[in-house]
């Protein structure tokens, strides 16, 4: 399991590094083997940075993360080398994901090169079948091609077949359909649900809402670096509770149902709109009933269990994440 | 009819030959009328677009007109053509982002802009400031370089600007692709208010995002490999397609609703034709389910089945 508990991440910007922009803010929850998590949030909302902090391109400045128990900032060498044995990321562009100078099967000879040294010819040959077969490649018509001979979804499934050639158990699948198109995005999407059925864990980052509803068990909805929502699909999709959530689902254009139609259903059919309060309207719901401070969520989150495994944010926090105490109207 | 196009063709030069990224397009706009052109990556949607309001030099006027209120536009004459943009045919660029000058006040360039149309600035400032108040900027944008605006502040300016002198057409291509989905609403609907208001008579919104164009388009051409597929109003395509490019198109696209669990989606099989070459007959008969002898041999013409509806397919009609 790889879980992160109040994972925080700040980036030094501006002259000298004098600026501190926090990107990802005390976000906890944990993935498993065999099921997808959608991590959705606009740009800015720190998604990626989540995403590159679990396959350890960028440090943690606060929290942890741990694969099975282990603290990932502590690994080194070989520990390091077996961790991306079953950890691995794809990113969005598959097009400059390609050197393309080699051809394009060139990325399944590096991880031949540091993992398989001593593995045979035929041995290899066998993995490499493996891994095409379960992206649906035919090995005829991907192998000993330049990048340019190939299309956008064949590369973006050669990535995914070169992380599947380890023993992976996590992918980390950054917008990795955002630049294909609509007639093969399905394709790819489809193909992930597959491999989770085949037990691997897939942490979806998208911005686009219909995708992730599309494959996803569970939903976490990022602003600003703080989870505001998280649940299951269905739950999150079905009745929104934070503001924000309702927003962004109201905002997703759709094939057919106009937009102000949906403005309608979504406020008449949600059925959590509690009456306007002074104060911040989950306070009610709160273990404690406290009328300010921190919310004693989840590991410390910022967040409230309204129903079971259902979780939401302050609706106007304060800077340091303690409950503002008013409900926006704006938020 | 605002905007007539007939049998338009635009091939780009290339050292292996011309490849034909536009050829033979047909199709009309009325006045008021938004339409919305999808289509996968590489089907000249863009192509479109952009010869309707500046050729690039690789690109090639093969054959057919375009009218525009009567008035043919000389779209391979680029001085001729140079009287018509920004008063008569504007566009919205793909990266507004970064469409304004970055060394002058945004206010000063306006300025210099309308200049060129022989338009003095004070003449317009009043029309503008009450448009800029529209979009929710507030008039001291104008004084300021656009390095001080966000993003889709940005966006919202070149889209005050570029319909500034009301022009007849305005093409609009993919301004909302690279937005949030929240500012993507918004710039939607500001399009649909501009075309309300009569700030532009008729708009062609180029995207492959075909659920933006549902919401606000009132007709929806279907491009692929360099060719109209189908062209109707957008209740109509979208309730009963008759191309099946088009139905396989609109059947892979997931919803809100829609779980892998329960109904899984299926893409369109195949890659479209190189354009280099193309294959007689109909271009997209490789990846057709209900694909004849016929599609091999003929290309079926792009027909009015019923008032309205155009579609390019033998089994269609």
């Amino acid at each position: 399991m790889l879980t992160l508990e109040r994972v925080s991440k700040t980036y030094k910007v501006g002259l000298f590094g004098g600026t501190d922009l926090p990107a990802v803010r005390d976000v906890s929850f944990s993935l498993q083997p065999g099921e997808v998590i959608s991590l959705i949030g606009e740009s800015g909302s720190g998604k990626s940075t989540i995403g590159k902090m679990i396959l350890r391109l960028l440090s943690v400045n606060g929290g942890t993360i741990t694969h099975d128990g282990t603290d990932i900032a502590t690994l080194r060498g070989s520990g390091l080398r077996s961790y991306y044995q079953t950890v691995q990321g794809v990113f969005q562009d598959p097009f400059s994901s390609f050197n393309p100078i080699f051809k394009a099967d060139h990325v399944f000879g590096l991880i031949r090169g540091v993992y398989f040294g001593s593995a045979s010819a035929a041995d290899w040959q066998r993995r490499l079948e493996d891994a095409l077969e379960a992206v649906t490649l035919d090995p005829a018509q991907v192998l000993h091609k330049y990048p340019h001979q190939l299309s956008g979804g064949q590369l973006q499934r050669l990535l995914i077949a070169r992380a599947l050639l380890l023993d992976t158990r996590y992918l980390v699948a950054d917008e990795i359909i955002s630049m294909l198109d609509a007639s093969t995005r399905i394709d790819v999407l489809n193909l992930l649900g597959d491999l989770k059925a085949r037990g691997l864990g897939i942490l979806f980052i998208t911005h686009d809402l219909s995708l992730g509803n599309y494959i996803s068990e569970r939903t976490v909805i990022l602003r600003r670096g703080r989870i505001v929502e998280m649940g299951t699909t269905a739950a999150v999709f079905g009745h929104p509770i934070h503001p924000y959530t309702r927003m962004l689902i109201a905002s997703v254009p759709r094939l057919h149902e106009k937009w102000g139609q949906i403005d309608a259903g979504v406020r008449a059919g949600s059925g959590w709109t509690p009456a306007p309060t002074e104060l911040c309207r989950y306070h009610g719901a709160l273990p404690d009933g406290a009328t300010g401070g921190s919310l004693a969520g989840p590991a410390g989150s910022g967040l409230a269990e309204l129903e079971a495994g259902h979780f939401a944010g302050c609706v106007a926090p304060r800077a340091d994440g303690t409950c503002g105490g008013r409900p926006s109207v704006a938020a | 009819m605002s905007l007539q196009v007939t049998d338009l063709r635009v091939y780009y030069r290339t050292l292996a030959g011309d490849v034909q990224a536009l050829d033979g397009v047909t199709f009309g706009i009325a006045d008021g009328e938004i339409m919305g052109l999808a289509g996968e990556s590489g089907c000249g949607k863009s192509t479109l677009g952009n010869s309707l309001i500046r050729m690039e030099g690789r690109m090639r006027h093969v054959g057919g007109t375009v009218t525009l209120d009567g008035v043919p536009l000389p779209i391979d004459d680029q001085d001729e053509m140079n009287h018509f943009r920004f008063a008569e045919v504007s566009l919205i660029p793909q990266y507004a982002m970064s469409a304004l000058n970055p060394t002058r006040k945004i206010g000063k360039m306006v300025g210099e802009l309308l200049a060129t149309r022989g338009v003095r600035f004070r003449d317009i400032r009043e029309e503008l400031e009450r448009r800029l108040e529209l979009v929710g900027l507030a008039r001291d944008v104008l004084d300021r370089y656009p390095i001080e605006l966000s993003g889709g502040m940005k966006q919202r300016m070149v889209m005050v600007l570029s319909t500034l002198l009301n022009p007849s057409l305005l093409i609009a291509d993919e301004i909302t692709s690279a937005l949030d989905v929240s500012s993507q609403r918004a710039v939607a609907q500001t399009l649909v208010e501009f075309r309300d208001r009569g700030f532009v008579k008729s708009m062609i919104v180029v995207t492959h995002d075909v659920s933006i164009l549902y919401q606000i388009s009132n007709t929806l051409a279907i491009m692929y490999a360099g060719k109209l597929a189908e062209k109707a109003p957008t209740d109509v395509i979208m309730s009963r397609p008759r191309h099946p490019y088009t139905r396989l198109l609109i059947s892979s696209l997931p919803e809100i609703g829609v779980r892998f669990e329960e109904q899984r989606l299926t893409g369109i099989p195949g890659t479209p034709p190189p354009l280099l070459n193309p294959p007689t007959g109909c271009r997209f008969r490789d990846r057709c389910p209900i694909a004849i002898a016929r599609c091999a041999e003929e290309e079926p013409p792009f027909v009015e089945i019923e008032p309205g509806h155009s579609v390019a397919c033998w089994m269609a009609s």
